[in-house]
């Protein structure tokens, strides 16, 4: 199978500019203050280019050109904007190759990932939103004879949506498709670790939307990301990343009395029950597939099935299965086609990963296999990468409580049924899980039980548009993946309207 | 043009090395520290006072860059009731108050913290990222004598850290 060349290597599928400015108003703009930060790829460690380091002067100028075009912009027809976003899904599937090999470039994810899932399921996304718009409704109550009720969805005007690093593309994509289908122009601030695929991204489809409907701004949340947060003059801001910095971004709305969407992740529980080993076949297959899940992405998804749950009866045989599948993970070049696992996307987050190596073990949890850094040889020494990981331990360690983020699973037993249940929802998150049983009853109650937005049933790390996406407990406020994230993006005027030709009476 | 940084020298070495003593009133309630600090923490700490004014650590948790430490000048980031004082890291002449969540606190209780430092550029607002530098928490577990004199304080400090 091919290894694709490097951008910057003959015949590479993408190619990157040495220098990116931010996009303001349809145009590249270079900051104000002239400065930019350097990016590395994962893949190398090496820098590959320069990126806008943006000041709040930056963001009121992205924030002129979005009030500029928010007007026109929210008046155009569904129909239009529909056939937009149509024309953006299109012209990103006509160059996939080119997005894929960008995004694991900038994010250190395999290729196999990006030409499968994230670039896919980002150009689903955009046609998602676009049919969901077309087949939005208002709605009229009838209040009596004379007067009647009527809900129209209006754009919110200009939102502020502020993107992560563990898919770049695709997150951008779960909030911009909404955005602009709900009429809004947007400010969008990438991720400082990945900032430079979305320049690739926004190559291909600059000529298909108005001038200022969407802008990008890029550098450090301190410099760029609170003065886009904290602005008087956006009227939503979304958010992924984690609790802190999700308060900070709450606080700043309650000063402008603002709506503010949060996905801050979870530790999710991936609950297997004793039936999972009744019979060799490919449900059972299937099944541990599910447990391998936590190495998908690198374990970079605020979803990562992150702690194994597994039924007393079945925990040697289920457990020593699967770490036979965890040891088969190929590691190696992102840009293999064969490639499995790729590389962390920065460097503090490998330090963070090899300190909960540390305290995993400090705290008397197993290391049954990986649980130290990868050195892949060549270049890619100078990448992150880390052997996947599992531990085997108790539910109360801080690997089992703590979004590693790392291609590491914390594993522990349940006794019965409530035990599991127990052990599922012992944790401060809740936004994905998974259960596996054979059992439709089992499964069924285990997925209503357990305290999360997101219960994957005998299946783990799907992300189809359609199917809503977000947190219970501290993992976050609103839903998003879904026509419901349209209502996120809009606010409803209501014309209450008499057709009584005759006063009141009142005065 | 933004203000000139003076990077911190990296020692990696320094988490297995001698912490910075605790500052007076650092400990509420007990002479056990929960949270310290390396020197290289400390260094870019007092870099960054220097830029923004007094600060404060978050411990933050969750997806990204959860589980990472984030540096707010005082009153950027406003302390909850239910926000936990872990104590005081920094120097005496500008003390930093490291706090976590309450909920959270709950499942790091039993662990020291250290705040230390690695190159690299975290999401978020927090202050270091900028200089290419990332605040990062390691950890053990106290002692049995550590924990027995935890428990014997009683509850851990809630709120804000008011300056004696």
């Amino acid at each position: 199978m091919p290894v694709f060349a490097r951008p910057g290597q003959p015949g590479a599928s993408a190619t990157y500019a040495s220098r990116y400015d931010n996009i303001i108003g349809g145009e590249y703009v270079a900051p104000v203050k002239g400065q930019y930060f350097e990016n590395p790829s994962p893949v190398t460690g090496e820098i590959f280019c320069e990126v806008a380091r943006s000041t709040a002067e930056d963001v009121e100028l992205a924030l002129d050109a979005a009030h500029k075009a928010a007007p026109a912009w929210g008046k155009t027809s569904v129909a239009e904007r529909s056939v937009i976003l149509n024309k953006i899904a299109d012209r990103m599937e006509e160059n996939l190759e080119r997005l894929a090999v960008a995004e694991t470039w900038d994010n250190g994810k395999p290729v196999r990932e990006t030409m499968a899932a994230d670039i896919p399921l980002a150009i689903d996304h955009f046609r998602y939103f676009a049919g969901a718009v077309r087949a939005q409704e208002g709605s009229l109550s009838e209040i009596d004879g004379d007067t009647v009720a009527y809900h129209y969805h209006e754009p919110l005007g200009v939102v502020g949506l502020i993107i992560p690093w563990n898919f770049p593309i695709l997150m951008a994509v779960w909030k911009l498709a909404p955005a602009l289908a709900a009429g809004n122009a947007v400010i969008l601030k990438p991720a400082e670790q990945t900032p430079a695929s979305i320049n690739v991204w926004y190559d291909l489809v600059k000529d298909l939307l108005p001038p200022g409907v969407l802008n990008i701004v890029q550098g450090f949340g301190a410099e760029a990301g609170k003065p886009l947060a904290s602005s008087g003059r956006i009227n939503k801001i979304a958010f992924t990343g984690e609790t802190t910095t999700g308060r900070l971004i709450m606080q700043y709305a309650s000063q402008n009395l603002i709506p503010v969407t949060l996905e801050l992740g979870g530790k999710s529980p991936n609950l297997f029950f004793n039936d999972v080993m009744d019979q060799n076949d490919d449900f059972q297959d299937k099944a541990l597939e599910g447990f391998t899940m936590f190495a998908l992405n690198q374990g970079e998804v605020c979803t990562c099935p992150s702690r194994s749950l597994i039924q007393k009866q079945i925990y040697d045989e289920f457990l020593s299965a699967a770490v036979i599948r965890t040891k088969a993970v190929k590691q190696g070049d992102p840009l293999d086609t064969e490639t499995m696992i790729g590389a962390q996307a920065s460097n503090d987050q490998l330090e963070k990963i090899l300190s909960y190596f540390d305290i995993g073990r400090k705290e008397g949890a197993r290391v049954i296999t990986g649980g130290e850094r990868a050195d892949l040889g060549g270049d890619l020494s100078g990448g992150y990468y880390v052997h996947p990981t599992i531990f085997e331990g108790k539910n109360e360690m801080r690997v089992f409580q703590e979004e590693i983020f790392g291609p590491v699973v914390a594993v522990t037993s349940f006794d019965d049924y409530e035990d599991g249940l127990a052990k599922a929802n012992d944790t401060l998150y809740g936004l994905g899980a998974g259960v596996w049983s054979r059992d439709g009853n089992t499964a069924y109650r285990a997925g209503r039980d357990i305290k999360a937005g997101r219960v994957w049933t005998n299946c783990y790390h799907l992300y189809p548009a359609h199917a809503a996406f977000g947190g219970y407990k501290q993992s976050g406020v609103g839903r998003e993946n879904h026509k419901m994230m349209l209502d996120h993006y809009q606010q409803t005027k209501n014309l209450l309207v008499s057709y009584d030709p005759k006063p009141m009476g009142f005065f | 043009m933004l203000p000139p940084v003076t990077a911190p020298e990296l020692r990696p070495d320094d988490v297995s090395g001698e912490l910075i003593p605790e500052l007076p009133g650092a400990t509420p309630g007990s002479a056990v520290a929960r949270v310290a600090a390396t020197p290289a923490t400390v260094d870019l700490l007092t870099t960054l006072a220097g830029q923004h004014g007094p600060l404060l650590l978050h411990q933050s948790g969750g997806c990204c860059d959860g589980s990472a430490p984030m540096c707010f000048a005082q009153g950027e980031f406003i302390i909850g009731d239910q926000d936990v004082f872990l104590g005081l890291v920094g120097t005496p002449a500008s003390p930093v108050p490291v706090y976590i969540g309450g909920q959270q606190f709950a499942y790091w209780s039993h662990t020291h913290l250290t705040i230390d430092v690695v190159p690299g550029r975290g999401a978020g607002f927090s202050l270091e990222a900028p200089e290419g530098f990332r605040f990062l928490t390691r950890s053990r577990l106290f002692t049995d004598a550590e924990a027995a004199e935890l428990e014997a304080a009683g509850p851990a400090a809630r709120g804000e850290w008011q300056p004696v």
